[in-house]
This record gives C-alpha cells, sequence and structure tokens, in this order.
C-alpha cells in the first residue's frame, strides 16, 4: 500500500467514507474534519460550553485505535518523544484557532470543495501560502531537534485515553455534554462512525497520507505522491455528493461556513504554517500520535485547548462570519509562529556529514 | 568508493529529505543516511529515486542505512 496506487485508494475511500457519513447524519461537508471533532470532543468533556459543538466523535477515536494496531502488527509502532514539546504545544494551538477561522481543518477544506463550495477556494490560497512560508523556514535549517526513545508504555497512553474517551461515549455519564442542536448533534450512528475512523487509521497509517505533506512535497521536491491522495479525496467526494445530492456550488449560505475571503485565508495560512513547522496536518498526528509518536500526542493535546480556548474566548467563526477576538487570536497566532519559525533554526550545523565515516562500496 | 554518511535518525518528516537532498549538492556522486523510521525511509528512497539516483536499503538493529549512488 505504499506505492502510488495506494495512496490513491486510500484518498478515494477517505472521501468515499465522508460522503458515507454525511449522508448518515454528519453535518454537510463534515464527513470528517479533525479541527472540528476534536473541538467537539473538547466540548464533550465540557472543556468549553458552547452547546452547539459537544460530542465524543467516534470518528477520531476510531481513527486512533486503527492506526494503533495496524501499527502494532506492522512493526511500526515505536514510543519516541522529546522534540521540542512545547512549541508543539502552541504550533498545535494556533493550528486550531487558524482551522476555527476558516471552519475546517485542512481535510475539511478539500471537503468544502468538492461540495461545491467555493469559500474554501480562499482557504486552500491562503493554506497553500502558509506552507510556502513554512517551506522558507525548513529550506533555511528550521528543525524542532531530534526525538528519542521512550518505554513502550509511554506510547499505549494515546490510544488508551481514546478507548476512555469511547467508555464515556457509550456509558453518557451526566458530566459529558451531547449537543441538541447545532453541527455537534449531527452525527452518523456510533458504530457506523468508529468503523470509518478504524478504515481511516488504518489506511493513513499505512500510506501517512497528509494534505500538509501533499502541497509541502510537491513544491520542495516536485513530489505529487502525497498530493495524489489529496486529489483522489477530492475526486471521489465530489462525485459522491452529486450522487447523494448534497452538492451545491456557489459562496453563499454554505453549511457551516462564511464568505469572508480575508479571514478564511489568513485562517488556513495560520493552520498551513504551524502544520508545516509540525510536520503534518491535524489528520497526520492522531495517526502519529496513535504510532506512538508523543510529539505529535503534545501536539493533539494544543489542538485540543486551542479548541476550548476558541469557544471559550469567542475566537471561532460561525455561519455569520469571523469574530473580532478571533481576527486578533489569528494575527497573534501568525507573529507566535513567525517566531517560533525565526527561534528554531539551525544554520550551523543542518547537514551533519561525519566525511571521516568511511563505509559503503 | 566511499560514501559521505549522513545521520538523521531522530529527526521527523521532512526534515531527513532536506537533508538528504543538501548532502546530494555537496557530493552528486552519492550519499549514505542512516534513519531510524519507515517514513523518513520511504520518503528519503522516493526522493533519491526520483533524482534518478539507485537506492539500496540495509536494516542496522532499529535503524535503516540507504546507500544512495548513481
Amino acid at each position: 500500500m505504499s506505492g502510488r496506487k495506494g495512496i490513491i485508494l486510500a484518498g478515494g475511500l477517505v472521501g468515499f467514507l465522508a460522503v458515507l457519513l454525511v449522508h448518515f447524519g454528519n453535518p454537510v461537508n463534515m464527513g470528517f474534519c479533525i479541527a472540528c471533532f476534536i473541538r467537539d470532543m473538547a466540548g464533550g468533556l465540557g472543556l468549553h460550553r458552547a452547546g452547539v459543538v459537544q460530542y465524543l466523535r467516534p470518528e477520531i477515536i476510531g481513527m486512533a485505535v486503527g492506526a494503533w494496531l495496524i501499527s502494532i502488527y506492522k512493526g511500526d509502532f515505536k514510543a519516541r518523544g522529546g522534540s521540542s514539546p512545547f512549541t508543539r504545544f502552541i504550533l498545535g494551538f494556533f493550528v486550531m484557532i487558524g482551522a476555527l477561522m476558516f471552519l475546517g481543518c485542512p481535510l475539511r477544506m478539500v471537503l468544502r470543495l468538492a461540495g461545491g463550495d467555493l469559500t474554501a477556494l480562499l482557504g486552500l490560497v491562503g493554506f497553500t501560502a502558509g506552507i510556502g512560508l513554512g517551506i522558507v523556514f525548513l529550506n533555511k535549517g528550521f528543525t524542532l531537534k531530534k526525538t528519542y526513545s521512550l518505554n513502550k508504555a509511554e506510547g499505549f497512553l494515546f490510544p488508551a485515553m481514546q478507548i476512555a474517551f469511547f467508555i464515556l461515549l457509550i456509558a453518557a455519564p451526566a458530566f459529558i455534554f451531547f449537543s441538541e442542536s447545532g453541527p455537534g448533534s449531527m452525527r452518523a450512528p456510533i458504530a457506523l462512525a468508529l468503523i470509518a475512523g478504524l478504515l481511516v487509521g488504518v489506511v493513513g497509517q499505512r500510506t501517512r497520507m497528509c494534505t500538509v505533506g501533499g502541497i509541502r512535497d510537491f513544491i520542495m521536491f516536485k513530489d505529487t505522491h502525497l498530493i495524489s491522495g489529496f486529489l483522489s479525496i477530492l475526486a471521489v467526494a465530489l462525485v459522491g455528493n452529486l450522487i447523494t445530492g448534497n452538492f451545491n456550488l456557489g459562496f453563499e449560505g454554505q453549511p457551516v461556513a462564511h464568505n469572508d475571503w480575508l479571514w478564511n485565508f489568513l485562517g488556513m495560512a495560520l493552520a498551513g504554517f504551524g502544520s508545516v513547522l509540525l510536520g503534518g496536518c491535524p489528520l497526520r498526528q492522531i495517526i502519529l500520535s496513535a504510532e506512538g509518536n508523543i510529539d505529535s500526542v503534545i501536539t493533539f493535546l494544543g489542538l485540543l485547548i486551542g479548541a476550548a480556548f476558541a469557544h471559550n474566548f469567542g475566537l471561532a467563526s460561525s455561519g455569520a462570519g469571523p469574530t473580532t477576538n478571533g481576527k486578533v487570536a489569528v494575527l497573534i497566532g501568525l507573529a507566535v509562529v513567525l517566531i517560533v519559525g525565526f527561534m528554531n533554526m539551525d544554520r550551523s550545523a543542518d547537514v551533519t556529514m561525519k566525511g571521516d565515516v568511511k563505509l559503503g562500496a | 568508493m566511499a560514501l559521505n554518511r549522513v545521520d538523521a535518525r531522530g529527526r521527523s518528516c521532512p526534515e531527513p529529505v532536506v537533508l538528504t537532498r543538501k548532502a546530494l549538492e555537496q557530493s552528486p556522486g552519492g550519499v549514505e543516511v542512516i534513519l531510524d523510521n519507515a517514513t523518513s525511509r520511504d520518503n528519503v528512497k522516493r526522493f533519491a529515486e526520483s533524482r534518478s539516483y539507485k537506492v539500496v536499503v540495509k536494516n542496522d538493529g532499529e535503524d535503516f542505512v540507504l546507500a544512495i549512488t548513481k
């Protein structure tokens, strides 16, 4: 599954499952949205009290468990961490602020395009610009430094936490919040959402699918491998939306979206810039977390807390448009990510050449 | 011919590819890259092959050693 065919099939599967989940109850163009679903989970846990976006999304739980199981089976599971953890937390935090300005992670941006939501075009342009900016830093030696081996037990904690979320979802104790209206109340059946998540976790782990990586590799190395998965999601979801009647071409009245061009652009620019410095989009961070990458677990926590702040402080946009607080937060975020970029450039030792170690033919 | 060695262990995507690219700019004849995860192994291999290099992968304990030559 690691070849070109694998990534195209995997993208197609993600696109198909996204359409299916919408057909069976998820909000339109939100079959998958890592940012929205983590935001719902923050709400479900009561970390924010925005009543319309509270639910423990089984898709996220499924992705984590699916990626965890396949990584163990294939021998890719390896507990590791220690690569600038707090910087990653902060980057994760602001990626969420940017995504909630736009109203979606990069994966939902693709799904919005596939649903005919042209407001997402500005998001795509901003996302690409943010990635381009990040690449300038990568080419100048940006690094979050090395990651180190950890005890296996450390790596099991993230999937265990996701399983605990699943138990809370099923047991539904009074302290877990479930939206009764709004996007959080629109949900595919738990079993379907969980299975869809498991499948995406498995194929995501095997193919290393990543929306940020797709555009990054194309710009940096002219490598079309990952971007072909991105295009495959778009193509299959587009056809699926046409068949299920969820395709609605235009700028106005798009579901869970707003038509403020500048802030759609800047929101996704922040998400793209932050994600490229993190080495992967929110989807990829969940898959890596499940494989034992604790740096990605810290990023996940940054996303979760970012989502809680976004709703507690009135930073997240709604269909009515962005908020003043949200605009300020996105500008702060862009400044912070720029500073992180400048502060982590390692010009001196960017290539470790050990000419004295002569090996080989 | 002896190859220069790039140690990209502990580096996360896409740094190993960036390091390999820089190393190949300095020694276009080929380099040896040591990596510690399968994602980087596949990315570096795909990158080198796209630049018409030959890649031989060897396992070295938990690490991978890629010999990249013309």
